[in-house]
């Protein structure tokens, strides 16, 4: 399953039930484009488990000031709508894995 | 374009194994911030680099870029946030850029290791390393940029030519520094805050802001590159310069005492060296 990109009036329902991950980026942010392709390959391993999402935060300013993301890439997890957890840069991707790994 | 070798830092031992990796025929990238950071510009004379007594370090120096430049090494000015290995190459965060290339070698020069108190759990709560990746989160908001590296009175300038309120806080103020920013003398901070940053605590002194762009030099190792063994704050290195992350070699001051030039050179020549073998290595 490709990467799902998430806009305000999908967000709630795409993470309301069950394990996610979404990843907060833009276009132009170098380490953002760094981490893009892990988080495309977390997203067919992790196909079926947990919900693997991106918001563009030029596109999404809503969604990234009602999640206070301050810096990109932020990526936050959430389970049942509820956010867990949330790293700030480019991790090494066993860092994305162990959390998920954690909730699920 | 992918690089066969992307060099972290400026200084002796990245130039050093710059040169070595053109001498090998490899393209090589050297990504480092302005040139006053380095610890050899700032040295006022250096008496122990064989063959050149009573040197200038700055001049040493920008003699070691110029023969870079006309080997042909490639330049590119911004520090590095992270470094990402995907397996056959790697990923480095330049500010808002990025660099890709076949192996690293780094060359920080000693890097300090201690974080500000409630820097790391304010990351990305108010807490920024880099200015042009995050600052549009601060439009019309107050932020302190404290400035630990030459480059910061220009980062401080393009946040407040895209709309954030500066103040710049330092333990001198820069020459170089828009006359029109407030200036805050201080060189103990802390930063403050729950869930995000309320404000920053500057000799004893509370400062109301809603971010804080910390510009040191170079990014603690333990970021810059997780996973990376350390010893006694040093990269741990074997004879052939390489780090404990297979085509990531490290030379210079980040490996260890002396802190000297002879030493940077000479182990930046075996990294470049040692770099170069690996790339060979690995794109066959």
């Amino acid at each position: 399953m490709a990467i799902i990109h998430l806009t305000r009036d999908a967000f709630d329902k795409a993470v309301a039930s069950g394990v996610s991950m979404v990843d907060f980026w833009a276009t132009w942010c170098g380490p953002c484009r760094m981490l893009a392709p892990v988080m495309e390959e977390l997203a067919g391993q992790y196909e079926g488990r947990a919900l693997v999402g991106k918001v563009d935060v030029d596109a999404e300013q809503d969604l990234a000031v009602r999640f206070g993301v301050m810096s990109i890439p932020t990526v936050i997890f959430f389970k049942d709508g509820q956010e867990v957890d949330r790293k700030v840069g480019v991790m090494p991707p066993s860092s994305y894995t162990d959390a998920l790994d954690g909730l699920l | 374009m992918i690089y066969d070798i992307a060099v972290v830092g400026g200084g002796p031992a990245g130039l050093s194994a710059a040169v070595q990796g053109r001498t090998r025929g490899k393209s090589v990238v050297v990504v480092s911030t302005d040139i006053r950071d380095n610890a050899l510009y700032k040295a006022h004379q250096v008496d122990n680099y064989l063959g050149f007594p009573r040197t200038q370090g700055a001049q040493l120096l920008t003699q070691f870029r110029s023969h870079a430049e006309t080997m042909g090494v490639q330049w590119k000015a911004g520090r590095v946030l992270n470094i990402l290995p995907t397996g056959a190459e790697f990923f480095l965060g330049v500010g808002s850029d990025m660099v890709q290339a076949r192996s690293v070698v780094l060359t920080t020069g000693t890097v300090q290791a201690a974080k500000l108190p409630g820097e790391q759990e304010l990351l990305g709560r108010g807490v920024s390393y880099c200015a042009t990746c995050d600052g549009m989160f601060y439009r019309g908001k107050s932020v302190i940029v404290a400035g630990r590296s030459a480059g910061a009175p220009e980062e401080a300038a393009y946040l407040k030519g895209i709309g954030c309120n500066v103040t710049y806080t330092a333990p001198r103020r820069p020459e170089d520094l828009d006359a029109d920013i407030p200036f805050l003398k201080a060189a103990r901070l802390a930063i403050l805050g729950d869930s995000t940053v309320r404000g920053i605590l500057a000799d004893g002194q509370e400062i109301p802001c809603d971010g804080v762009f910390l510009l040191r030099a170079s990014m603690a190792l333990a970021d810059l590159l997780p996973g990376l063994t350390l010893e006694d704050g040093y990269i741990a290195v074997d004879r052939n310069m390489s780090t404990s992350i297979p085509g990531v070699f490290a030379a210079g001051d980040c490996t260890g005492l002396p802190l000297q030039v002879s030493k940077a050179v000479g182990e930046g020549q075996v990294a470049g060296h040692r770099a170069s073998e690996y790339v060979d290595r690995h794109s066959s």
